[in-house]
Parts: C-alpha cells; sequence; structure tokens
C-alpha cells in the first residue's frame, strides 16, 4: 500500500452471502474448499489520520451488525474493479466524507474472499476465475489487491485521424472493417467509400464508427428491411413492411403509434395512452450478466420515457443453459449457466427494485442451446395523458439538450458488438462494452420527465450508439451541431469520438426551445438531474460534431440515415412435419405428469419471482404467484391504479422447441398463448396490442433466414386472425457463439410476444387457483394428438420433430371474446390456459395453486396420452360452481366439456394418475416450501 | 410530509395511504429540508418512505441518516419531542435506527438476497400511538436488508418498544423475536420493515380472488393520522 491506507469490513455474524457462494463453488468443481468468508473493502488513496479513520469507520461500520480493521490482511483473494469501471460505492464514501467535513481523497472499493478447507494456490486461481471475479470488468489477486484509483486530472487527445476509404479494394476494406469492429458488408462499405469519393475528402475515425453504429443491425435492421428472395427466385416482402401490412390492415381504433420512435402507443381508456417495449440484451448478458441484464432494464425503461410516457412496470423473459450443466463440457469463453442465471436475475432485480417499479411478467426457459448464447428480454410499459406523447420534433434553433448521468467509456461500441457472433475472445475484446446502470439517476429522470411535459419538442433515450445514435437520429432531416467539449464527464481523458459513442447508461437528449430551456434547468436542479445545452438544432441538414473548435464529423443526415444499401439475402423455407400423427406410447402418465411438474421450464418460478418487488405502486391486482400458498402461477398479471376502476393486462407467449419443428405455427402458437394468457386473467379480446421480440441465429445462413420468414408469417397471420395489432418489435440477430471446437452454437429460433391488453374492471379479475371442493371443471377449445416440440417429448427424450406443433386453431377469437363475456359475470370461480403439459398440468397447477383436489373422469380424445398431455391451442379449463354449468356451457359455445370437478380429498386423479397432491406440489416447487 | 432522498421510491404509495387516511400529505425532497428546516415546523406528521437512497450503496439508508443527522439532527428531535408522530416505512425504518431514533439495526436477510412476499404482522401491547389495539395486518415485505438485530430483543418487549411482529411462521428474514417494527420510548417514532402502505384496498390482497379480503394496512396509517390530529 504506498502512502494509502485501507478498511475491511466483516459481518460479526455470518454473512449471508457465504453459503451462496460455497454452493457455486462446489458446483464449479472446486470441492476442496468448505467455507467462504467474505469482507468489503474500502481503499483511499492517501494516508488517513486517526481521526480522520475513526470518522469514516463510525460511517461505514454498524457496531452492531460489523466490524472494521485498517490492518492489511493475510492471504485470501481479492477483487476490484478493472480501471474506468464505474464504482458507485466509492463515489458514495466520497460523498460521505464530504458529508461529515473531511477533505476529497481517492477512494476505491473492492471484496475480499477468505476460503478455508485444504485450498492451494490453483484452487485459489479456479475460485477466482470461475466465481469470484468477472474478468470483463474486475481484477483479482492471491492476496491483498493493490488498489486502482480513478485519474482525476487526464487530458484527452483532441487529434482526429482519417482513415483514407476511397481507393481501398474489396479484401482492404474487408480488413478495415474487422480491424475497428464495424461489421459492416462489403456493399455498405462500397457505399461509404463512394461516399466519401463525391465528397472529395476521406472520413475521419468519428465518422466512420458513427456509420457503423448507425448502420448496425441492431440499430438498422438490416435483416428485417432486406430484400429477399428464396432459391427458386421467388421474392418475399421485406419482413418489417409484412408486420407494418399486418397492423395496418388491422385498422385497430385503439391504436395511436406503431413502429415508429421508441415504443408502441396505444389508448384504451377515454384519456389516457399506455406505451410498451421490449427489448433484448442477449450479447452483453452472457459475458456479464450482472451488467448485462441490468442496463438492459434500464434501456428499455427509457424507451418507454423516449416515448414520452411515465414507466409503471417492468417486465422480463430470461432463456439460460441448464443449471447443472457440466462445468468441463463449456465451450472456452463462456461463463457456466448457473452464474449467468444468478447474475442476470440479480441484474434485473437490482434495477428494478431500485428504479421503484413492479417486475411483473416473465418467464425463464432452460436449453443446452442457450448455453453460450444466454437470452435476456426485458419490457416496460408506460402511461401518459392522450395527446402529450405527440412532439412536433426538433425545430430550427432548438437546443440539444442531454440529461441524467454523465459520460464514460462505458459501453463504447455496443450496438456493433451486439450485431457480431461471439467468439472465446469477445469477453476480452467486448470488455469496454459492457455498461454498468446506476437504477437512482434513471428514477431521478422518471421524475423529472414528468414535470417537463411541454417544455421540450422531441425526446429520445441515449441506448446503443449513445448520443451518436439519439443526436443522429434526432437530426435527421433538421441538422444539428453539437461540441464534445460541453458533455459532463464522469472522468476527465476522453476523446471526442468516446464522447460521441458511449454507451455510458441513463442520459436522454431532448430538442429544448431556447424561451423554455431556463424552466426545465431550473427543474432538473431541483430534482438533482445534471441537464447540459450540447448545441442546436440547426436546419441545414447536416449532422457537426466538434470538440471546441475542430470539427470531428460532418454528415448529410440524408446519408446517414438512407445511404445504407439495401441488403440483398436468401432464405431457405423449412418444411415442417404437419397433419395427423400417431399418439405416442404413455405407459405411466402419473410419472409423466410429476416429471411434467418438476420439468425447470414448468416447474415454479417462485425463486425467480420473490426477487423482484412486484408489489411497488400497488397497482397489482393479478400478480404471478396467487392462490391458496401464494405459489401458483398466474396466466397474466393485471395491473390497476388503486383509485381507478380498469386496469391492464399482460401476457407472454414463447416456445423454442416449437420454434425449432415448425417456426410458422411457432408464431401462431406463442401470438396465441400470449392472447389467452390475457383473456383468462379477464382481459378484453378487442383490445390486444402485441410486441415482437426475435432472438435468432445469423440470419445469413438462408435456412436461419428461412425460419425467420416463416415466423413472421405466422405472427401476421395469428394478429389478422386476433385482430391484435403489432405496435412494436425488436429483433436481435448473429445469437451464435463459434466455440474453440469450429462448431456454430446458435440460439433456438425464440420470438417473444408481449401481448398487453386491456381490462374493462379490475376488480373482476380471475385467477386459476381452485376455489372449492363441488365445483365442476370445463374444458373450451379442441384437442389433437400434436407432440411436435412438446414437453411430454422433452420429458421422453422423443425426437421434437415426433409429430405437428400444434396448429392454429379458427375458432379461437370467437370463443376468447366468449369465455371474455362469462369472465365479466364474476361467475367463473378459476381460469387457466392450457399450455405446456396440456390438459394434466393445466389441471394440477390449478389444484397445487387452490391446495384442493381434482377428478379428471372426461379426456377430450380417445387417447389418453393426447387427452393428458397434447398442447393444442386455445383451450382454457374453467372452474364454475354446479348450478352455473349449464349457462356456462351454453356462454362459451360448442367445444365446451365437462371433464371433472374439484374435490376435497386431496388427491389428483385422471386416466391412469392418481396422486396425492402433496406429490404435485414436491414436484412443482422441488420441495423449497 | 412524506420526506422523499433520491432514490425513495414508495412516496407516492405513503402519499396515497396517508390520503386515504385522512390527511393532506405532501411530499417534500430531502434537499428542501435541508435548505429549510423549518418546513418541519408546519407539519403534524412525518414518514420517511422506502426505496433505495443513494442506492443504498454504504448500507441500507446510511448516506440518509448522515445527510438528516448533520442536516436537521435538532429540527427532527424537536419534531419528536413535540409528539409528533413519525413513520419510518423499510428504508425509512433503516434511515431511523440510523439516526438513533430508534433502537437496533437492520442487516442482510437470512437468505442473503431481496425478497417479495406477504406477511401477517401482530401488534403486541406497546407505547407506539400508530398500533394502538391495531388488528392483524397483512402486507408486503420487499427488502434484502430487514433482519432485525437487537442485543437485548426481550428487554425492549419489555418497555413496550416492540410494535409490531411477524405472525407466528411468517418471519421472512429472521428478524430477532419476529421483530417486524420498533417505537421510540415515546411511543409517537414508529419504524417496520413491512409495506402497510401497498395494501390500503381489498383488491391489492394476493387472495382478494378467492374472497379473503381483511388485515388493511390502511388501519395503521389511521391511527397515525388520528393522532397527529388529536395532538
Amino acid at each position: 500500500m504506498g502512502g494509502g491506507a485501507r478498511l475491511t469490513i466483516r459481518t460479526v455474524a455470518a454473512d449471508p452471502r457465504s453459503a451462496g457462494l460455497l454452493a457455486d463453488a462446489h458446483a464449479l468443481g472446486v470441492h476442496s474448499v468448505t467455507a467462504i468468508d467474505v469482507a468489503d473493502v474500502v481503499f483511499f488513496a492517501e494516508e488517513l489520520p486517526p481521526a480522520a479513520q475513526a470518522a469514516i469507520e463510525a460511517v461505514l461500520v454498524d457496531p452492531l451488525l460489523q466490524q472494521g480493521s485498517w490492518e492489511v490482511p493475510v492471504g485470501g483473494v481479492e477483487t476490484a474493479l478493472l480501471p474506468g469501471v464505474t464504482d458507485p460505492a466509492a463515489t458514495a464514501v466520497q460523498l460521505a466524507m464530504a458529508t461529515i467535513g473531511l477533505p476529497h481523497v481517492g477512494v476505491a472499493t473492492g471484496a475480499r474472499f477468505e476460503p478455508h478447507g485444504d485450498v492451494n494456490a490453483a484452487d485459489r486461481a479456479a475460485l477466482a476465475h470461475r466465481l469470484l471475479a468477472n474478468d470483463v470488468i474486475e481484477r483479482w489477486a492471491d492476496g491483498p489487491i493493490e488498489p486502482h484509483f480513478v485519474d482525476e486530472h487526464a487530458t484527452a487527445d483532441h487529434s482526429v485521424d482519417h482513415v483514407d476509404v476511397r481507393d481501398l479494394d474489396d479484401e482492404a476494406l474487408q480488413a478495415l472493417s474487422r480491424e475497428r469492429g464495424l461489421s459492416l458488408d462489403l456493399a455498405e462499405l462500397h457505399a461509404v467509400a463512394a461516399h466519401f469519393r463525391t465528397a472529395g475528402r476521406a472520413p475521419t475515425d468519428v465518422e466512420l464508427e458513427t456509420l457503423a453504429q448507425t448502420w448496425s443491425e441492431h440499430c438498422s435492421h438490416k435483416t428485417f428491411r432486406a430484400r429477399i428472395t428464396t432459391p427458386d427466385g421467388t421474392e418475399v416482402t421485406p419482413l418489417l413492411r409484412q408486420l407494418r401490412a399486418a397492423t395496418d390492415a388491422i385498422n385497430a381504433p385503439f391504436l395511436r403509434s406503431a413502429f415508429v420512435g421508441n415504443a408502441g402507443i396505444v389508448s384504451f381508456s377515454e384519456g389516457r395512452t399506455l406505451a410498451v417495449k421490449a427489448e433484448t440484451h442477449n450479447h452483453p448478458s452472457a459475458i456479464e450478466p450482472f451488467g448485462g441484464a441490468n442496463t438492459g432494464v434500464g434501456g428499455v425503461i427509457r424507451d418507454v420515457m423516449g416515448a414520452a410516457h411515465h414507466p409503471i412496470a417492468v417486465t422480463d423473459i430470461l432463456c439460460f443453459g441448464p443449471t447443472d450443466t457440466d462445468p468441463e463440457g463449456l465451450p472456452d469463453g463462456v461463463l457456466h449457466p448457473r452464474l449467468v442465471e444468478r447474475g442476470v436475475i440479480e441484474g434485473v432485480a437490482d434495477y428494478g427494485n431500485k428504479i421503484g417499479l413492479p417486475t411483473v411478467a416473465g418467464a425463464v426457459l432452460y436449453d443446452p442451446g442457450y448455453t453460450a448464447n444466454p437470452l435476456v428480454y426485458a419490457g416496460c410499459i408506460g402511461v401518459a395523458r392522450e395527446g402529450d406523447w405527440e412532439l412536433p420534433g426538433p425545430q430550427p434553433g432548438d437546443l440539444v439538450v442531454v440529461l441524467g448521468g454523465r459520460t464514460g467509456r462505458d459501453g463504447l461500441r455496443g450496438a456493433t458488438f451486439s450485431s457480431a457472433t461471439m467468439d472465446a475472445t469477445t469477453g476480452d475484446v467486448a470488455g469496454a462494452s459492457v455498461q454498468i446502470g446506476d437504477p437512482i439517476t434513471e428514477k431521478l429522470l422518471i421524475d423529472v420527465l414528468q414535470e417537463c411535459i411541454g417544455l421540450y419538442t422531441a425526446i429520445t433515450d441515449c441506448g446503443a450508439g449513445g448520443l451518436s445514435s439519439a443526436v443522429g437520429e434526432m437530426a435527421e432531416g433538421v441538422g444539428a451541431d453539437v461540441d464534445m467539449a460541453l458533455a459532463p464527464l464522469k472522468y476527465p481523458g476522453l476523446r471526442p469520438w468516446e464522447i460521441w459513442l458511449s454507451e455510458a447508461q441513463e442520459r436522454m437528449v431532448m430538442a429544448v426551445p431556447p424561451e423554455q430551456w431556463g424552466t426545465l434547468d431550473e427543474r432538473c436542479r431541483r430534482r438533482g438531474v445534471e441537464a447540459t445545452v450540447l448545441g442546436t438544432f440547426t436546419g441545414d441538414g447536416l449532422l457537426r460534431v466538434r470538440a471546441g473548435d475542430l470539427t470531428v464529423l460532418e454528415l448529410d443526415t440524408h446519408f446517414l440515415h438512407d445511404g445504407r444499401p439495401q441488403r440483398s439475402m436468401v432464405a431457405e423455407l423449412p418444411s415442417p412435419p404437419r397433419g395427423a400423427a400417431e399418439p405416442p406410447a404413455c405407459p405411466d402418465p402419473a410419472a409423466t405428469l410429476l416429471a411434467l411438474l418438476a420439468h425447470p421450464n414448468i416447474a415454479s418460478k417462485e425463486r425467480v419471482v420473490r426477487r423482484y418487488d412486484h408489489e411497488i405502486r400497488g397497482t397489482s391486482v393479478v400478480r404471478p404467484l396467487v392462490g391458496a400458498a401464494h405459489d401458483g402461477h398466474a396466466d397474466g398479471v393485471v395491473l390497476a391504479e388503486p383509485a381507478e376502476r380498469h386496469g391492464v393486462a399482460l401476457g407472454i407467449g414463447v416456445n423454442p422447441w416449437y420454434g425449432i419443428v415448425d417456426p410458422e405455427h411457432m408464431a401462431h402458437a406463442v401470438v396465441d398463448e400470449a392472447i389467452r394468457n390475457v383473456v383468462a386473467v379477464g382481459a378484453d379480446p378487442a383490445k390486444v396490442a402485441l410486441l415482437d421480440n426475435f432472438s435468432w441465429g445469423d440470419p445469413r445462413r438462408p435456412s436461419t433466414l428461412g425460419e425467420l420468414v416463416a415466423a413472421v408469417q405466422g405472427c401476421c397471420d395469428a394478429a389478422a386472425a386476433h385482430a391484435a395489432p403489432f405496435v412494436s418489435g425488436k429483433d436481435s440477430l448473429n445469437n451464435e457463439y463459434l466455440g474453440s471446437d469450429g462448431q456454430r452454437h446458435a440460439v433456438p429460433p425464440t420470438l417473444v410476444i408481449t401481448a398487453m391488453a386491456h381490462v374493462p374492471d379490475a376488480d373482476q379479475v380471475v385467477t386459476p387457483d381452485l376455489k372449492g371442493a363441488g365445483n365442476l371443471l370445463v374444458l373450451l377449445g379442441r384437442t389433437h394428438t400434436e407432440f411436435g416440440g412438446s414437453h411430454f417429448a422433452l420429458v421422453h427424450d422423443l425426437p421434437l420433430e415426433c409429430g405437428p406443433v400444434p396448429a392454429p386453431d379458427p375458432d379461437a377469437p370467437a370463443r376468447y371474446r366468449a369465455l371474455h363475456a362469462a369472465l365479466a359475470t364474476g361467475r367463473v370461480r378459476a381460469c387457466h390456459d392450457l399450455s405446456e403439459g396440456g390438459l394434466a398440468v393445466a389441471s394440477a397447477e390449478m389444484a397445487i395453486a387452490g391446495r384442493l383436489g381434482v377428478r379428471i373422469d372426461t379426456l377430450p380424445h380417445a387417447d389418453i396420452a393426447t387427452g393428458l398431455f397434447a398442447e393444442s391451442n386455445s383451450r382454457f379449463l374453467c372452474e364454475v360452481a354446479p348450478g352455473d354449468v349449464d349457462w356456462f356451457l351454453g356462454a362459451v359455445g360448442g367445444t365446451a366439456l365437462v371433464v371433472g370437478r374439484v374435490t376435497g380429498d386431496g388427491r389428483l386423479t385422471m386416466p391412469g394418475v392418481d396422486l396425492p397432491l402433496e406429490a404435485a406440489v414436491t414436484a412443482f416447487t422441488g420441495g423449497h416450501r | 410530509m412524506v420526506l422523499a432522498a433520491p432514490g425513495t421510491n414508495r412516496d407516492h404509495d405513503v402519499a396515497f395511504a396517508l390520503d386515504l387516511a385522512g390527511a393532506d400529505s405532501r411530499i417534500t425532497l430531502l434537499a428542501e429540508l435541508l435548505a429549510t428546516p423549518a418546513l418541519l415546523d408546519d407539519v403534524q406528521l412525518l414518514v420517511v418512505a422506502g426505496g433505495f437512497s443513494y442506492a443504498d450503496a454504504l448500507g441500507a439508508g446510511r448516506m440518509w441518516s448522515l445527510a438528516l443527522t448533520h442536516g436537521v439532527g435538532d429540527a427532527l428531535q424537536r419534531f419528536v419531542a413535540a409528539g409528533h408522530p413519525v413513520l419510518g416505512i423499510c428504508n425509512g425504518f433503516q434511515v431511523l435506527t440510523g439516526t438513533h431514533l430508534l433502537p437496533g439495526s437492520l442487516a442482510h436477510n437470512e437468505s442473503g438476497h431481496f425478497q417479495c412476499e406477504w406477511v401477517r404482522l401482530e401488534a403486541p401491547t406497546s407505547r407506539c400511538v400508530w398500533t394502538e389495539g391495531l388488528d392483524p395486518v397483512e402486507c408486503p415485505i420487499a427488502h434484502g436488508e430487514g433482519r432485525y438485530v437487537h442485543p437485548d430483543a426481550a428487554g425492549l418487549a419489555g418497555a413496550g418498544q416492540v410494535a409490531l411482529r411477524y405472525a407466528p411462521g411468517h418471519n421472512p428474514n429472521g428478524s430477532a423475536a419476529d421483530i417486524a417494527g420498533v417505537c421510540d420510548p415515546s411511543g409517537v417514532v414508529l419504524g417496520l420493515m413491512p409495506h402497510p402502505e401497498n395494501h390500503v384496498i381489498a383488491r391489492q390482497h394476493p387472495r382478494h380472488t378467492r374472497g379473503r379480503a381483511g388485515g388493511l394496512g390502511l388501519a395503521l396509517f389511521e391511527r397515525g393520522v388520528r393522532y397527529a390530529k388529536e395532538h
């Protein structure tokens, strides 16, 4: 310790983190360790007099809980953040020191781990590598670590490099794209070279990077806008145009804005609009699960703020590799799914909980296809007064204002990174691509934006591409002149291009008329939000970026946004198994049912859901966990302001296993599932808006693109059938990992559909938990022998192609309308949609949630396996009192069938099944109750 | 007055509950109170609301309690001495222990992580004006650092300062003696980890579709508001 000081803080009682770390260490193959003690460390850049030490200790160490030591300990493994990674705890210590009147010194924080047992240096290294330090953001040392303090006096080199692309041949252009990580293809590189030949000058490095960001798959959706042909020459309508056409054809009266701006906007009730958006943050979450998921949530919340709406809830859908994956068999550079799962869940929880939004609807899926490419989808909905979101756009003379967090080196080149395939070196080269979240700063932004309506003419968030993307988009057609030297920085020493491209989080960009600036600035100051004028919107159509007097970028915004050549791609359409199939053998339905209930995809997600605050705002009317013991899964969630009658329902549909077999019918099925989920809780099927989020492999492979084309077709057909428009979407392609084995590991085709729907009466919602013994169970919908991609196939190790994926049911929309009318009467006691595992799993889930027995004595199909486990679409199981059965059967139409009843005997009884309910509860919860 | 620091996020929920209980609440930012401590002279009741003040980067509520102690410590002491009711919920409870207006400390949950679940609370006989004669309340917890620690929990109960306990089988975090909330020796200052402000209407209860209403947290706010009006 060269002249500094360090305070080591440990808990008096056992640190609750220790047990989890020990379990992880064993799971990751370090068996010699018997315990891991944990301590926090605070480093100070200068020696501190005893009085200062005592004062600091009084603040940081609670004597009832902790003890502090200023001695340098011996041994152990210590971790600290890499230089350049934001350290909010250090900033907090500095604020506390200032509050108690101590002088400013450099501060850094770290963690200390003391493994016990017969642990040698190799074991400690294995622990550090696999568990304790993520080398994308952290360093570690075997013994006390040498801290690294922020250089508060660094200076920046403000020069620009020119890269002459004008006369490069194809090989040299592609080499340039690779070396600079531009992720541009040859046609795009030609367009860039041609543009600068015409301009008669070489581009600057900033201009090249900006074009690469703006033209990235992430920002420009080249595949969804591409010209696509099949091998026989047939032309396919560009995918984005297909989705928009489907929405236009539906012409829903509640639609306000679709596929424009940051989020889709609808109005379900007089005077009010809702914005909804979902995003993926897959690549960042793969290499730094906590930070990646954390900022994924932060980003999608800003999308809703960028649509001028006030965020009210968050959703998440997570896809991981199996958590019991053998650590030895992992591809190089891939984090173990157990660590990915833990980090991602903590990352989502940290952001959502701290920003104060309920994290509600969601799903967690496990499949070996996600081991190297975990998927993290985050969604957000927001509310506004009708009309508040309709902004005129930037006017010449308006100020370019950035507000919120400061700019650092975080997340440089994230957009181009997320558009590239990963390999073993990704973690090393992409270190700077990982952003660090600060939910408190974003919370303050939410608060202040509510007070700034009417003070700005345009707003957008700084997401992928940072200021380059935000200012670049806003300046389209208008032009802007901005000075990077004015941007507030986290620390000095950033070059202009770093400021321009940084993806530092929690920033919004606004266009503010000069006469409103004073008011806006004052409101921001009151809330402690930093707002800074970077320049003006000019009216000349040019995007000009300066660092003081030095111009580092000057681009025509038309070229920036429309200069990218349309991509031409080839799609080979899949030919999935369709039509009648033989039912599979099912020798032991009871064992099958228990295996399904225990399957990670179906089993209780309570241990995840409880990590998220789903109660804040007091709006959760149907929450993710319901029933007698609060451990049944609701189909959808319903949110309603405490003082209002109506509410909004959210439902999720996702099924990658169907996607592997039949992408088109998968898409139709998951749209249907998302809508089923909202209808089941009481939403109106006539007022449903949809989001599509595709996570796919590399679309330059014709078969992969063919699967995408088929899925979009299914989406459009399902949307049209249900008259439910898509209002926004996002695609994350290239979710592939090039392993050291030379094999490409692609994700299964994973389409997540979010349905947001109107609930006319939040006091009249329905949950799936059974309510009373003696009530009857009525099945709605048709059951066919459809086992393709089913969970029956998964638990029996059958090929996923063992039969057809559930086909669309043309009668579904009418059935949903009739069911909604019946639910609105309040006479249906429980309602649950049938999905993975079919009738058997649905009835068992209702029984578990209500802690009541079930007797199913009539199956909807002559074949027992089909009757119990087929996953045919568009079906529900409803509980009604005996006296209401005739009314209900008449109300819901021809497919309804009384299949059984609710019992008080505590048993699950079906053809081939006779189990104590407790066995089902144990299978479902893993005995964690 | 509902006091909110940077990162406080249940201030609106509390304000709604207080208004429903008959108060006329106003959310005040910590910076405003630090600039004008006399704002306290104009109010009859103070709630330190829940959330993650300053991201809880130094430990839950510590930066906020430091700022309060150094900025308005004296005014706060006078406010309590004058007999005005004060309530700290979740992060607010952590803050009030940090200012030593309330005894004990809040440590990390036994589970080692954040938990969100519903609990049942019982109000033993105590000196607390907020919980006098209170029927059992059901409401959610949402915290990672809510394990109540006190060197002499029995002594605290004997002094009439244990205002709320988790009902048998409902202790979610390993709190000493099932303690969910404690009051100061005078009984006007209450701190608790659970969120009664999130159960003020029946349909907020997770079993409301099962016909099992009751246990509204509103009752606690009604007692505090009534006390503030009468004193």
